[in-house]
């Protein structure tokens, strides 16, 4: 549901058991039986390429069977409510629904209409849970361990659901955690999770990470920022700003030129696209850590059931 | 003007016996026998003074409380339009079931009570639905669009009580001025939702360190005091009579204390919720705690209470907001905003502001009938020659809000869960007997 709900030696657990699943990744044959028979479904109500897509490519190679369901083209473009979609669904008797909703807590809300584990693939601007473990499990391919790490967060902290699970869970790991960029965007209540909060780059060089956020475009029109160039001015992470030994992430999809300058991100400084592959073993190891080892709750179907009986009309 | 209207119901014969008589508007304060006859409080005498006549019925109320019945000044009826949700019949049970002989209800419907035909038509159903005497505030600009203003005088010759947009702020400070000016001809209170929308947003809960860590787009206290500040110097200008509805914020309380110290012609209301809860009940989601102005910090709470208990907020008010069980089960930023409140406001308000010791009874019973007063209806008085509007506690009783149901049609109610004490077992509005307590037997005399 939420990094809240985890603990240093939960993340850690997590974290063994993607390196485990990485070195599948590495081997031919990339498929595990770990699930096999399982029915995950992924509920996505935002479009989501690289997490929808690795929460479905983590099922299939623990053989898991998955169906997806996104909003558009569906019953939820119907008027469906969460509620009943969530009645229907359950209804093929899913051990796991994958949900990605617009709005804060739904997963939370989920969990409470199913039998079904329920996994957050983002929920609103709350948190992205998956995204965090997927961030401390390259990091930690990287560095080996977070204790005293400096990380800097830059860009849109106010709208971001990748920030609000990253800065529980780089604390967790020992982390200390600056968050920047202008105040409308970077409210200096984040002080009180425990980060340093900082309106400008100056100190960027103290940083050993460097985590930059997508910038929405559609925050210029809520004035919230008064042009592109000007942010890019002030807060984008380029050859100029980052240093030679720092580290650059960055959960995608990137604005080229916006947030990134295009030859940081081209630079062997980024783990942009390890954060990717990472994305993939991570989500085995959670859907493994919420199915594995518990006994699916409705195995073969009940033969008493009338509604089973062969129709004789 | 305002009308205030009511099943005819037949008129009470009954003698309360030996009740603690606590009525801080008349005066009385200690253990009476209470006579109503034909409706009407007939005499008050010392305890097991007075003979009960033949044919009324006889409480034996020894031990219980007897307060005036209260008025709430701002409920939501949801009739017509929302019957799903409440109507004038389960609205008016809810709130004879918490204490109240007299509601108002506000025009935020489907359609908006913005007409005279419509005001004419919701009180003939009134009495033929309405358990208590329900009055109406008709709108302020046509289809609380906020562009034009309704036929206030009209509206006020077919019974408004006054006038809101309720719901939504008047944004337009010049059409605030025009409504102003046709109450010095019509009268008729001024009731304002005060929240400025650029300041809002998208918000749905109090902006603050909370919003910050969850990641819901919040309203800052400013977006209500600015409003207020801004509202009460054009009243003042205008000399006008305006009443602000449910403050939730320290700079709202400090912009009205301003502006009365001002002599502008400026009155308040605070609602259970906001004196008793925090927005740190938000942190759970749970939708019953999502209304519109949002739970504040305590520091807000704090202000409110010493407001209340000072005179600056002269009334408590529910703002009664029921919504369908499948409205509020949805994600909190997509759940309407509102929570009952008519039948938990006596019991949440005495167990946690009157037992602790943080304000007296009576001052509570005072501002539980205040509202009467500030929209010029009768305020609710246990005198002789009176029309009956009583309520019988037992501040005793024990209970759990919401374990028995609720008499509202919806259940959203922000106090669910929460163990109090004080429990209603009869209420008299105008006259007739409008509640009992189903394990509260009445005797032939």
């Amino acid at each position: 549901m939420s990094i809240e709900d985890l603990d240093r030696g939960a993340i850690e657990r997590i974290v063994a058991l993607a390196t485990n699943f990485g070195q599948v990744a590495d081997r031919p044959i990339k498929k595990l039986p770990s699930l096999r028979g399982r029915l995950v479904i992924n509920l996505f109500y935002e479009a989501s390429t690289r997490t929808r897509s690795s929460f479905e490519l983590a099922a299939k190679r623990l053989s898991a069977d998955v169906l997806n369901l996104v909003a558009s083209g569906s019953s939820v473009e119907k008027g469906e409510s969460l509620r009943d979609t969530v009645a229907t669904l359950s209804a093929y008797g899913p051990d796991a629904i994958v949900i990605r909703s617009p709005h804060a807590g739904a997963p939370a809300l989920v969990a409470g209409w199913t039998h079904a584990a329920v996994v957050n693939a983002g929920d609103g601007k709350h948190q992205h849970p998956t995204q965090a473990l997927l961030d401390c499990y390259t990091l930690k391919q990287r560095l080996g361990s977070l204790d005293g790490c400096k990380i800097w967060i830059v860009g849109d902290v106010a709208h971001s659901r990748v920030a609000r699970s990253c800065i529980q869970a780089f604390r967790l790991l020992g982390a200390q955690v600056t968050v920047a960029g202008p105040p409308t965007l970077v409210p200096d209540e984040f002080g009180q999770l425990g980060v340093t909060v900082r309106h400008s780059l100056d100190e960027l060089r103290e940083a050993d990470v460097v985590y930059a956020l997508r910038m929405q475009l559609e925050r210029m029109d809520d004035s919230l920022i008064p042009s592109l160039r000007e942010y890019t001015t002030h807060f984008q992470i380029n050859s100029r700003r980052l240093g030679a030994r720092q580290l650059l992430m960055h959960p995608g999809p990137v604005n080229r030129g916006i947030e990134l300058s295009g030859e940081v991100i081209d630079s062997p400084q980024a783990l942009i696209t390890h954060q990717v592959a990472a994305g993939v073993v991570v989500r085995m190891a959670v859907l493994y850590e919420v199915l594995a080892g518990a006994t699916p709750e409705r195995g073969a179907p009940d033969s008493q059931s009338p509604a089973l009986e062969p129709q004789t009309a | 003007m305002s009308a205030l209207v009511a099943v005819p119901r037949p008129p009470a014969e009954l003698l309360l016996r030996g009740a603690h008589v606590l009525d801080p508007n008349a005066g009385i304060d200690g253990a009476h026998d209470v006579l109503v006859r034909d409706g009407e409080i007939a005499e008050i005498g010392a305890p097991a003074s007075l003979q009960a006549p033949v044919g009324a019925q006889v409480v034996e109320a020894e031990g219980k409380h007897l307060f005036p019945g209260f008025v709430d000044p701002h409920v939501h009826l949801r009739s017509p339009g929302g019957e799903h949700k409440e109507d004038l019949e389960t609205g008016t049970r809810a709130a004879a079931a918490g204490g109240y002989c007299a509601v108002v209800a506000m025009p935020n419907t489907d359609p908006v009570l913005d007409h005279p035909a419509l005001l004419r038509g919701l009180l003939l159903a009134a009495g033929r639905d309405a358990r208590i005497p329900v009055g109406f505030m008709a709108a302020i600009s046509i289809g609380l669009a906020g562009e034009r203003l309704t036929a206030m005088s009209e509206l006020r010759e077919a019974g408004a009580v006054g006038f809101t947009d309720d719901g939504k702020p008047v944004v337009s400070a010049g059409l605030l001025r025009h409504a102003l000016r046709y109450q010095l001809m019509c009268g008729g209170v001024l009731a304002l939702h005060e929240e400025d929308p650029a300041l809002s947003g998208a918000g749905v809960m109090h902006e603050g360190s909370l919003s910050v860590e969850l990641g819901l787009a919040g309203i800052p206290s400013i977006s209500e005091s600015t409003m207020i500040a801004r509202d009460a110097l054009i009243a003042g200008h205008e000399n006008g009579r305006v009443h602000f509805q449910h403050l939730s914020a320290r700079s709202s309380v400090d912009a009205l204390a301003a502006a009365r110290a001002r002599g502008v012609r400026a009155s308040g209301e605070v609602t259970p919720h906001h004196l008793l809860l925090t927005d740190e009940q938000v942190r759970t989601l749970d939708t019953n705690f999502k209304m519109n102005p949002p739970l504040r910090t305590e520091d807000d709470r704090a202000a409110l209470i010493d407001a209340l208990r000072d005179g600056t907020i002269e009334c408590i008010a529910t703002d009664h907001a029921p919504h369908a069980r499948d409205e509020k089960d949805v994600p909190f930023e997509q759940a309407p905003m509102g929570t009952t409140g008519l039948e938990s406001s006596f019991a949440v308000l005495y167990t946690e502001l009157v037992l602790p010791g943080v304000i007296g009874l009576a001052l509570l019973l005072e501002r539980l009938t205040a509202g009467a007063r500030l929209l010029e209806l009768e305020v609710p008085a246990i005198a002789v020659g009176r029309s009956a509007n009583l309520a019988l506690f037992d501040l005793e009783a024990r209970w759990t809000i919401g374990e028995a149901g609720y008499e509202s049609r919806s259940s959203n109610c922000c106090f669910a869960g929460r163990e109090v004490r004080g429990r209603n077992l009869l209420t008299l509005a105008d006259g007739a007997v409008a509640y009992r307590e189903r394990a509260f037997a009445l005797s032939a005399a």
